[in-house]
C-alpha cells in the first residue's frame, strides 16, 4: 500500500473515527442503492443512467467501511488506490481530501468510479464478502468524491514541479495517455499529446456512451491537464503526420505510445460484409464521437428496427443499449457462452436487460443471409453448450449438432474484440511486436524495444480496462522519469 | 482549423481547393488521402490529395459536390476554414519503372490519379493517360495530365469531346496496339470494375484506388472493409490501392449505399 499518502491509517483523526462506532454498528447499515433513471425514460434520451450518491448517502456508506488494518480492497485495485484513506475522509465529511487521496494514484477518478468493474476488483476483496454481506460500494464512493470536488469548482490541482524544459511526446489521448501526461506534468516535464482524431479522450469519447460516462466528466479532466501545462494536438497521426524521427529532431526526449486497440475483429462468416453489419467501433464512433442521431450533426447512422449485437463484453452492452436509444424495437445480445462467462460488468448486463434487450446466450452466429439487395435480412445462429474449460479458465462453448435457427434482423453490430492498431508498429522502425500485434515491452518499466519509447494500454495489452491502462500510464511515467533523471 | 487559400471551379459541381496543412504537405506521397470535417458538426470524409506545395505548406483537394458534406465543403470560399484535416493517411503508391503504364481516370478520379501519373512519369515510365467523363465539362485537369504524360486519350459518353465511348474503349485500343506493363485506375467503382475485367483479359497488372465509406480513417471502425483476394482488407490502412484483379467490386458497390 502507498505509504506516503496524505491520509495514513495511523493519522489521529482516523483512529478517532474508527473508535466512533462499533463494527456491529457499521455492519448493520445496509449497502446504499444508487438512484437510477427509470428504464422507460432513459431509453428516450442519452442522460446518464446512474444518478450518483447524495451527501448523506455517501457518508452513511463510507461509515460501513471498517478501515481494516490490512485492507484487501487495495490489493484488488489495479493501481492500489488508498481506498480506506479516501472513504474515511468521506465519512468525516472532508470530501476535498477524499478527492486528493484518489488523485494520488488515479488521474481519472470520476471516470473510474463510473466504468471500473468494481465487483471483480476492489469490491470483490472487501471484508464484507466474507461476512456474507454486500461489500462497501467503493465505486459509488469514488465517483461521489470526484464529482463533489469537480462540482465544488474548487478542484485542487496536484502540485507540479517547476518546468524542467524537457519535452515528452504522448501518442493517443485515451486513459493511459491522460494518466501518463498528468504524472509527467507533475514532475515538471513539457508534455505534448498527439491525437489522431479531432477530439481528445480516446475510447472515453468515441467508445463509452454518454449515458454511462458523460463527455463533460472527461472534458473536465482534460481541462485540468491543460491547466497543468499539458499540450494537446488533435488531427495528428504519429507515424503519418509526424514521424518518430521528426519528434526526435524536435527535441522530444521520450515517447509514450498508447495508441489503443484500434482494429475491430470480425468473425469471417458469410454475409459479414452485407450492408447493415458493422463493428461496434463504427456504430459507437458514429453515435458518440460524431453525434449521429442528434439534431444538427451530419454523420448518419443506420437505425435498425431489429438489431443483433454479437458479443458479451462492455462494448457489446454499450452497443445494444445505444441501439435501444436509437429506436430499435427488438435488440438481441448474441453470446456464445452463458451469462456467467460474460466479460461485461454485472451492472451493464442488468441495465441492458432493464432496457428490454433480449439475451440469446449459448448461441453463435454462423451466417447472415442477405435480402438479395446486399442488405442483411437475418442471422443464422448455432446453438452452443459449455464444454471443458479452455486456456482462459472459462468453459469453452461447443456447437450442438444440427441445432441452428434463423432470426430476422436488419442490423448486426459485431463486438467480438479488437486487435492492436498497426499504425505505430508499422511506421516506427525497430519496434518489436508480438504475434498478436501488441508492442513488446519490459514488464517492469514498460519500455519498448526502442530506448526511451515506452508503451501502455491496449496497444500492449490487446484489450483491457480503463483502470489498467491508467495504471500503465503511471508506471511508464515513473520509469521514464527515473531514466531521464539518471541520464 | 485549416484555412482555404485558393478555390477554382472546374465545373458547376467540381472544385479545386488549396488548403493550409503544412505537416501534411511535407509528409504526403502519391496515393495518400486526408480525412476532412467541414464544420463543427460535420462528417469525416476521405479525400485524396491531388497535389501539395511543401514550401507554401498547402495541399490541393478536388471535391465533387454530391452529398451534404461535399456540398458544404464546396460552398466555402478562400479565407474560410475547414474545421479539421487529418493525414496523410493510407499507404503510398509504390512507384517503379515498370515500362509502359496506362493511367485511367474517370470523373474526379483524375484528381488522385494526377500525382500517381506524375510520379510514374518521373520514374521513367512511358505514361499513357486516359481521361473519361460523361461530357466535356466534366473532364478535369487535362493540361496538368498532358504535362506529365506521353499521350492523352479523352473519352466522353456523349462524344462532346475526344472520342465517344467509355474509358474501356480507349483502354482497349491501347492494349490492342502495344504492350502495356501496368495499369492504374481511379474513378467510380463501376468504371474500375470494367477496367479491371478488361486488363485481366489482357493479363496486365492493374492497381485501383478505392474510395469507400470511412469514419475514422485510421483502422478503427472497419466501415471501409472490402474483400480482396478472398480476404477482408481495410481501405484506410491496407489501401487505398489494391490489385484490382483481386477486388470484389460487386460487394464494394453494394457497400457504398448503406444509407439510401
Amino acid at each position: 500500500m502507498n505509504t506516503d499518502t496524505i491520509s495514513p491509517r495511523d493519522a489521529q483523526w482516523r483512529e478517532e473515527l474508527r473508535k466512533s462506532r462499533t463494527a456491529k454498528q457499521r455492519t448493520s447499515i445496509p449497502r446504499v442503492k444508487m438512484a437510477e433513471l427509470s428504464p422507460d425514460y432513459r431509453i428516450t434520451c442519452n442522460e446518464e443512467v446512474n444518478c450518483g450518491l447524495g451527501k448523506d448517502e455517501a457518508v452513511a456508506e463510507a461509515s460501513r467501511c471498517l478501515d481494516c488494518p490490512d485492507p484487501q480492497c487495495v490489493t484488488g485495485c489495479p493501481v492500489n488506490i488508498n481506498i480506506p484513506g479516501f472513504i474515511k475522509n468521506i465519512e468525516r465529511g472532508n470530501f476535498q481530501e477524499a478527492a486528493l487521496v484518489l488523485k494520488e494514484t488515479s488521474a481519472l477518478p470520476a471516470v473510474c468510479g463510473r466504468v471500473c468493474p468494481q465487483e471483480r476488483q476492489c469490491e470483490s476483496k472487501c471484508i464484507y464478502n466474507k461476512m456474507k454481506r454486500e461489500p462497501v460500494a467503493i465505486g459509488y464512493l469514488e465517483r461521489f468524491a470526484a464529482d463533489t470536488e469537480r462540482m465544488s469548482g474548487k478542484a485542487a490541482m496536484p502540485a507540479c514541479r517547476p518546468g524542467n524544459g524537457r519535452k515528452i511526446a504522448v501518442v493517443g489521448s485515451g486513459p493511459a495517455s491522460l494518466s501518463f501526461a498528468g504524472e509527467m506534468a507533475r514532475r515538471g516535464y513539457e508534455v505534448h499529446v498527439f491525437e489522431a482524431l479531432h477530439e481528445v479522450g480516446g475510447v472515453l469519447k468515441y467508445g463509452i456512451p454518454e449515458f454511462r460516462l458523460p463527455n463533460e466528466v472527461v472534458d473536465v479532466e482534460i481541462r485540468d491537464l491543460s491547466r497543468m501545462g499539458v499540450k494537446f494536438m488533435t488531427n495528428c497521426v504519429v507515424g503519418k503526420t509526424l514521424g518518430y524521427d521528426d519528434l526526435v529532431a524536435q527535441g522530444f526526449e521520450g515517447m509514450f505510445v498508447a495508441s489503443g486497440a484500434g482494429l475491430p475483429r470480425f468473425m469471417g462468416i458469410p454475409g459479414e460484409n452485407l450492408v447493415g453489419v458493422m463493428s461496434s467501433n463504427e456504430y459507437l464512433t458514429r453515435v458518440n464521437l460524431m453525434g449521429a442521431g442528434s439534431k444538427g450533426w451530419a454523420t448518419p447512422v443506420l437505425r435498425g428496427k431489429r438489431v443483433a449485437v454479437i458479443g458479451g463484453g462492455n462494448t457489446a452492452m454499450d452497443s445494444c443499449r445505444t441501439a435501444r436509444r436509437m429506436g430499435a424495437e427488438e435488440v438481441y445480445i448474441v453470446y456464445r457462452r452463458s451469462e456467467a462467462e460474460m466479460p461485461a460488468r454485472v451492472e451493464e448486463v442488468r441495465h441492458a436487460k432493464e432496457e428490454g434487450v433480449r439475451f440469446l446466450t449459448l448461441f453463435n452466429p454462423v451466417e447472415y443471409p442477405g435480402d438479395g439487395n446486399g442488405r442483411v435480412r437475418a442471422m443464422r445462429l448455432q446453438r452452443m453448450e459449455l464444454g471443458e474449460p479452455d486456456a482462459s479458465g472459462r468453459r469453452s462453448p461447443v456447437p450442438v449438432d444440427g441445432d441452428i435457427r434463423e432470426i430476422e434482423v436488419d442490423e448486426v453490430i459485431v463486438s467480438v474484440g479488437v486487435s492492436p492498431n498497426p499504425l505505430i508498429p508499422n511506421s516506427v522502425n525497430g519496434l518489436e511486436v508480438t504475434r498478436r500485434g501488441t508492442l513488446v515491452v519490459d514488464d517492469d518499466t514498460l519500455e519498448t524495444t526502442i530506448p526511451m519509447v515506452f508503451a501502455g494500454g491496449d496497444i500492449v495489452r490487446g484489450g483491457a480496462t480503463v483502470i489498467l491502462a491508467m495504471g500503465d500510464g503511471r508506471k511508464a511515467a515513473s520509469a521514464m522519469a527515473e531514466k531521464l533523471e539518471n541520464n | 482549423m485549416n484555412k482555404i487559400v485558393e478555390k477554382e471551379h472546374f465545373s458547376e459541381k467540381v472544385i479545386r481547393l488549396v488548403v493550409e496543412a503544412p505537416l501534411i504537405a511535407r509528409a504526403r506521397k502519391p496515393g495518400h488521402f486526408v480525412i476532412v470535417i467541414s464544420d463543427e458538426k460535420g462528417e469525416r470524409i476521405p479525400l485524396t490529395i491531388a497535389d501539395s506545395d511543401e514550401k507554401a505548406g498547402t495541399i490541393t483537394l478536388i471535391v465533387q459536390a454530391v452529398g451534404e458534406s461535399t456540398i458544404s465543403i464546396c460552398a466555402k470560399e478562400p479565407g474560410e476554414f475547414l474545421h479539421d484535416v487529418v493525414g496523410p493517411l493510407g499507404r503510398a503508391t509504390s512507384i517503379e519503372n515498370f515500362g509502359t503504364v496506362v493511367c485511367c481516370g474517370g470523373g474526379v478520379g483524375v484528381a488522385p490519379l494526377l500525382p500517381i501519373l506524375k510520379a510514374m512519369k518521373a520514374a521513367g515510365n512511358k505514361v499513357v493517360s486516359i481521361l473519361a467523363a460523361r461530357t466535356k465539362d466534366l473532364i478535369i485537369l487535362e493540361d496538368q495530365v498532358r504535362e506529365h504524360s506521353d499521350e492523352v486519350i479523352i473519352m466522353t459518353d456523349d462524344g462532346s469531346y475526344g472520342s465517344k465511348g467509355l474509358v474501356t474503349d480507349g483502354l482497349e485500343t491501347v492494349l490492342k496496339r502495344e504492350h502495356v506493363d501496368m495499369t492504374c485506375t481511379i474513378g467510380p467503382a463501376v468504371m474500375m470494375k470494367f477496367v479491371s475485367m478488361l486488363t485481366k483479359k489482357y493479363e496486365v497488372p492493374t492497381i485501383c484506388s478505392l474510395n469507400t465509406i470511412m469514419v475514422d480513417g485510421t483502422g478503427m471502425c472497419g466501415a471501409c472493409r472490402v474483400t480482396v483476394g478472398g480476404k477482408m482488407r481495410f481501405v484506410c490502412v491496407d489501401g487505398p490501392e489494391f490489385d484490382a484483379h483481386q477486388v470484389d467490386f460487386d460487394e464494394m458497390i453494394l457497400r457504398l449505399k448503406p444509407f439510401s
